[in-house]
């Protein structure tokens, strides 16, 4: 394989490749950073995570035809103002959602596995009825396709280095509010000792459901990113699930630390294999790995000590 | 001077205006009703199929949901339609049709399922369904063993034949070899890269391709990589690519898989105008989710482009579009879909009969000359005789056809050393 080229050439390839693999990280963070907002803090499995990304998707969806239609002159910047969106409104719905269903489940997670997954199944035929049951495609601006020639061998993707940016940012401002701000305090708090907490005064419910808002907020805007490098459909959502919850064990449920070693990774073992492997095998020996690291330390990677 | 005896329409002989007036009584009698009677139940259905003197049930068997649904769809409203034409015209043996529509939901153990449901609860006289091979895999036991008739729209791998299958869409060798053959000598081709979904339609594909590679136009093949259903990140294998430089990228990437392939290879900067790229996984279809500015350039090899300019198709796609919308799309495949009712009610009119063995052994000659694509005869082997052509993707997701058989292909679906 690496025969006939020059140093350079190879070079070049590999550059790009870490960079694809860069771009896979930040995908695999951007997913699983809502799913650990709420399975690490409240230990909500919530099997409709997937479905709450593509509602963020649908949004966007709807922005472009909304920009394309009454505001044209707008269209290359609409992109940001659907990620508010998708935030906003995945985020209200994560609300309701909790209010409605999540927190009269607290004390039973496996029911709320099984009541995650019926909502997971009513908002797929949700999409299906609203949106059709066929995939809709979302058209970029311009400026966000094709590729920045970097040197005259390297090309680097625009909409990557947009979702590196992206996840940069999300991940700057979870890490800023969970540690530095009131409401990061009270949810490190209610996780550490629920029944303590509500004793010193911190309204556990109200905690419960903003956290629960947030990480389905964030949910909605790693859909909305999605739309410029896979599909969106009625059940897109179930692709990525599987990929969101091994990330976020793998890390160790409760370290946002965690769920950032956990996709890095993962993302650089699936993407360097691949490289040199078939994407298959890739896959399985990277799912080894998982597996094998499991077994030898159950909580994951990164543990937050306490007492107990 | 001797005179040859011919007919004469404006001079009829005796014989002549006697034969003329039975064969218009003849007609007379042939409206729906008086055709069932000609056809009485008793006689036509004596294996007991859903067969009234009114009605005819067949059975519709497709996914509309999960990741198959983009594909599929289109099948389902042309074998409505196809259903709805023939209903209009008087039915078949004078029955209209009803059908029962059932939901594979892109999930092959669902199929069997409900393939027996329609054949053993519902006794369908035929069943029109199923995409993707392994859906055929898991309902082909299902119909040999209740003696049921499937008509199968998609072209396929090959490499099977069934007494109980009608197969309206291309198998392996009228679509591979013929394409290319095509792009070596159009483009001058001498290296490929082999792309694919992980299951049996795409890696049989690529093995009866490889072997065309390599032994018959003797060129080199440089990797062939195969990605699960459903699998989104296909970055590893563009850098890979773009290292290897092949001179065609033959991918047979299948269902919401092709959207993410095909933004990602541009969003790579990889130009399909520029980097020969041929496909036999991508219909109108597809390129209606996948986006048309994505693909665009890109040759795909089928044997029906919506854009083909016959008699034929240019009845059938306004047609289809006052049915089912203006922005409705007609790919390969809803057109093989909409062959198979027209292709059953043939048959069963030649064997006077909708017992499934009488139809299975009417079936080879069936010649259908109202196909959109043109015509097609069924083979002794229940495939059908069709053209190849290769199309070339546009921006506005239609194709310019490029390239077409001057003779219809035969179908071969076990090709000696292919296998």
């Amino acid at each position: 394989m690496f025969g006939d080229y020059s140093i350079g050439d190879l070079g070049s390839i590999l550059v790009m490749q870490g960079f694809s693999g860069l771009i896979l990280f930040s995908v695999y963070l951007l997913m699983a950073l809502g799913l650990a907002i709420i399975f690490g803090q409240m230990g909500v499995i919530n099997m409709a995570h997937g479905e709450f990304m593509i509602l963020g998707a649908y949004m966007t969806y709807f922005c472009s035809h909304l920009f394309q239609s009454y505001l044209p002159g707008l269209y290359p910047g609409y992109f940001f103002v659907a990620m508010v969106v998708a935030f906003i409104v995945s985020g209200t719905a994560g609300l309701l959602v909790e209010w409605a269903l999540i927190r009269h489940l607290y004390a039973r997670p496996l029911d709320t596995l099984l009541a995650t997954w019926g909502l997971s199944l009513i908002m797929q035929q949700a999409f299906r009825s609203g949106f059709g049951a066929r995939e809709v495609g979302v058209e970029l601006p311009t400026w966000m396709m094709g590729s920045l020639q970097v040197t005259s061998t390297i090309e680097v993707q625009i909409n990557g280095l947009f979702v590196m940016a992206l996840t940069l940012l999300i991940t700057a401002t979870v890490a800023l509010l969970l540690y530095r701000s009131r409401w990061g305090l009270q949810v490190r708090a209610v996780m550490a000792n629920r029944a303590m907490s509500g004793a010193a005064g911190i309204d556990t419910r109200r905690v419960d459901r903003l956290t629960f808002g947030l990480g389905c907020g964030i949910a909605g805007i790693a859909g909305s990113a999605f739309t410029m490098i896979g599909s969106t459909g009625p059940t897109a959502g179930q692709l990525y699930i599987v990929d969101t919850f091994l990330v976020v064990v793998f890390g160790g449920a409760q370290s946002l630390l965690g769920t950032i070693a956990s996709a890095f990774t993962i993302s650089q073992s699936q993407s360097t294999l691949e490289f040199f492997l078939t994407g298959s095998m890739a896959k399985v020996i990277t799912l080894l790995i998982v597996i094998g690291v499991l077994m030898l330390r159950p909580q994951g990677l990164f543990v937050l000590k306490v007492r107990r | 001077m001797s005179e040859k005896w011919t007919t004469n329409l404006f001079n009829p002989t005796r014989r002549e205006l006697l034969a003329g007036a039975a064969a218009l009584s003849a007609t007379a009698m042939l409206s729906p009703a008086a055709l069932a009677q000609q056809f009485p139940t008793a006689k036509v259905n004596t294996t007991g199929l859903a067969v009234t003197d009114s009605e005819v049930t067949v059975g519709i068997l497709h996914s509309v949901t999960g990741t198959m649904a983009i594909s599929e769809t289109g099948s389902v409203e042309a074998e409505k339609l196809a259903i709805d034409q023939i209903n209009q015209q008087g039915g078949v043996l004078g029955r209209k049709i009803k059908f029962i529509q059932e939901d594979g939901a892109s999930d092959w153990p669902t199929f069997a399922e409900k393939a027996k449901k329609l054949l053993v609860n519902d006794k369908c006289a035929a069943v029109m369904g199923c995409w993707t091979s392994a859906s055929r895999k898991a309902v082909l036991p299902v119909f040999e063993q209740y003696n049921g008739m499937l008509y199968y729209p998609t072209f396929y791998e090959g490499l099977e034949q069934s007494k109980n299958v009608i197969y309206t869409g291309q198998e392996a060798t009228q679509q591979i070899l013929a394409g290319l053959n095509w792009v070596q000598q159009e483009k001058g081709a001498k290296t490929f890269y082999l792309l694919g979904s992980d299951y049996i339609w795409p890696r049989t594909s690529n093995k009866i391709a490889r072997k065309h590679i390599e032994n018959v136009l003797k060129m080199k093949v440089l990797g062939e990589e195969y990605f699960p259903l459903g699998n989104t990140q296909f970055n590893s294998v563009i850098n890979k690519m773009k290292l290897a430089k092949p001179d065609v990228i033959y991918a047979i990437i299948v269902g919401g898989s092709n959207v993410a392939f095909y933004k990602q290879l541009k969003a790579a900067g990889i130009d399909l105008t520029k980097q020969t790229l041929m496909t036999i996984s991508v219909t109108e279809d597809e390129i209606d989710g996948i986006g048309g500015e994505n693909i665009v350039g890109a040759y795909a090899c089928m044997k029906y482009f919506q854009s083909l300019d016959n008699p034929n198709n240019k009845a059938f796609v306004p047609a289809f579009k006052k049915m089912w919308g203006e922005k409705t799309v007609i790919g390969d495949v809803t057109q093989a879909a909409y062959l198979g009712p027209n292709l059953w009610k043939l048959t069963v009119e030649k064997a006077g009969s909708f017992d499934i063995d009488k139809i299975a052994a009417a079936s080879p000659g069936v010649e259908f000359l109202g196909a959109p694509e043109g015509y097609v005869r069924i083979h002794e082997n229940h495939h059908l005789w069709s053209k190849t052509r290769v199309g070339r993707a546009r921006a506005d997701g239609q194709y310019d056809v490029v390239y077409e058989t001057k003779d219809l292909m035969e179908p071969n679906p076990f090709p000696k050393g292919y296998q």
